[in-house]
């Protein structure tokens, strides 16, 4: 086996195993894993601007500097994951087609798919139901909610994915592959008690 | 000379392992004892196996070949070989029973006077002393309290991953498996505290998931039992007031649940009597004001990964919460 060290296939599996020490590595310096973010980068997000209809705007400058990390990040879209279930958005969500409140998954996205959008759905309430969770969580946390939610309803896929899911299965897995499919039955009317569209 | 007072104080260390309050070598327990003994006769049973073999070894190495070069008879190969299978064989045999009994030793009798419920979580133990009248039953975080003497049911369950209950002291290991509820009797029978930690991997702070047993006097424990199921107590001093208003109307309400407040969270550790707890964040600071604040501060230096979120403070908010906390007992 270890005859002849010249053999053509030695040579093979070490530019193999090379590429993949690489490969690891390269992934490894991309996306370090950020446990603490810096309060002044948190207390950022909160400072972002919201057009004057409430829907869509700008994200605060430093979250652009930090590569969008509540979008393409996968242990935020975790943590999110585990924040969707702590926070009972499942009580008027459902697993994310909706209940009493409107569904992620339909395409139809009341202010717009925009995070902006979601960040201030979820820290000011919106009429006809959504509570404000400005008290019950820290901006960061609404952040990471609010990339999951996008997750959960993406046009098209991501290439972070969240943690695996050990419930059943009801819907496609989050950005597994966009939520199209279920798109074309067209959005979903809305629940009477959720009240016109804006 | 210098070697044989290494080797001297080696010893020393590695026997100073043996006690305290974290040993299976300590057992203060029937089901750690049961353990224990299997241990010992294992441990001393392979010793003696594994000198008999490197006698062997050493008398065939060492040995003259015989001058007439003759080949050994088929007849004296087979019988060494049959005979050291056979001894294996019966070696064994009486491990393998040896472990069944003792198995059957730490079995969970037919009905302990007690069960307590122990769910795991990434990264502490939630502790639930259930009672048939909702009113009496209460919850707790990485502190157990059993009473001397008595078998104790630990029913076990996890909220997330795989993790084990181990508290060597006590009893033998037992795993935490979502989705599954198993089982352990813990009995202590000396009065004490325990440490105990989580025996399989789970994460960033598998390290920092630590629990205490304590082993009360019946009296001591019954005593304990009467204070845990009170409510949270009316804080008097003035900064605990303005902590308490401080700690409903921040995030913190939202995941922790102090019994007789509207803080009713069930995502974090039950904080109703924390300050009467040894320990914070399973065992990872001793509960003083002063740690309490650090950890409300920046939990995220102190436990990376945990997922109790840094919540923006002022400096007097931090204070007062924290003086809150302490007053919790």
């Amino acid at each position: 086996m270890f005859g002849d060290i010249n053999d053509a296939k030695w040579s093979f599996l070490a530019t193999f195993l090379l590429v993949v020490a690489g490969a690891a590595f390269l992934g490894w310096a991309q996306q370090p894993r950020e446990l603490r973010t810096d309060p002044p980068l948190v207390a950022d997000l909160d400072r972002f601007r919201l057009m004057s209809n409430s829907i869509g705007g700008s994200p605060p400058e430093s979250y652009f500097a930090e590569g969008k990390p509540y979008e393409s990040d996968a242990y935020n879209l975790s943590q999110g994951q585990r924040l969707y279930t702590w926070f009972g958005c499942q009580s008027c969500h459902g697993d994310g087609r909706g209940n009493v409140g409107p569904s992620f998954l339909d395409g139809w996205w009341l202010y717009g798919p925009e995070m902006v959008s979601i960040v201030a759905s979820i820290r000011d309430g919106r009429p006809h139901g959504m509570p404000a969770f400005r008290d019950r969580m820290t901006i960061e946390q609404i952040w990471q909610l609010a990339g999951y939610v996008q997750t959960i309803g993406a046009y098209s896929t991501k290439v972070a994915a969240t943690g695996r899911r050990d419930d059943r299965h009801t819907r496609p897995a989050e950005n597994r592959a966009p939520a199209k499919i279920l798109f074309n039955e067209g959005p979903v009317g809305a629940h009477p008690d959720q009240g016109p569209s804006p | 000379m210098r070697t044989a007072r290494i080797l001297q104080l080696s010893i020393i260390a590695a026997v100073a392992g043996c006690s305290g309050n974290q040993s299976a070598l300590d057992p203060q327990g029937a089901p750690a004892i049961h353990v224990e003994h299997l241990i010992i006769g294992i441990t001393v049973i392979c010793a003696a196996v594994w000198l008999l073999v490197m006698i062997v070894l050493g008398w065939a190495l060492l040995r003259k070949r015989p001058s007439d070069s003759s080949q050994p008879g088929e007849r004296s190969l087979t019988i060494s070989v049959g005979s050291a299978v056979a001894a294996t064989v019966i070696i064994i045999t009486g491990l393998t029973i040896a472990s069944f009994y003792t198995t059957r030793g730490i079995g969970l009798p037919e009905n302990a006077a007690l069960t307590i419920t122990v769910r795991g979580q990434q990264w502490w133990w939630q502790v639930n002393y259930a009672d048939p009248d909702p009113a009496l039953s209460f919850q707790t975080a990485n502190e157990i309290h059993i009473p001397v003497g008595q078998d104790v049911r630990v029913q076990l369950e996890s909220a997330d991953v795989v993790h084990s209950f181990w508290v060597p002291s006590l009893a033998g290991k037992q795993d935490l498996v979502p989705g599954r509820s198993n089982s352990l009797l813990l009995r202590a029978e000396r009065p004490g505290i325990y440490r105990g930690q989580c025996a399989e991997f789970c994460g960033l702070q598998h390290t920092h998931m630590a629990m205490m047993v304590v082993a009360d006097k019946p009296a001591d424990y019954e005593r304990w039992i009467a204070a845990q199921r009170q409510n949270g107590v009316m804080p008097t001093d003035p900064d605990a007031v303005a902590g308490k208003v401080a700690f409903l109307s921040k995030p913190c309400a939202a995941c922790h649940t102090v019994r007789g407040t509207p803080a009713t969270g069930t995502t974090g550790p039950d904080l109703t009597h924390i300050g009467s707890r040894k320990t914070i964040a399973a065992g990872l600071l001793e509960t003083t004001r002063g740690s309490l604040a650090a950890w409300i501060a920046d939990p995220q230096t102190l436990k990376p990964g945990n997922n109790m979120p840094m919540v923006p403070l002022t400096s007097v908010e931090l204070r007062d919460i924290s003086a809150y906390m302490e007053s919790l007992k």
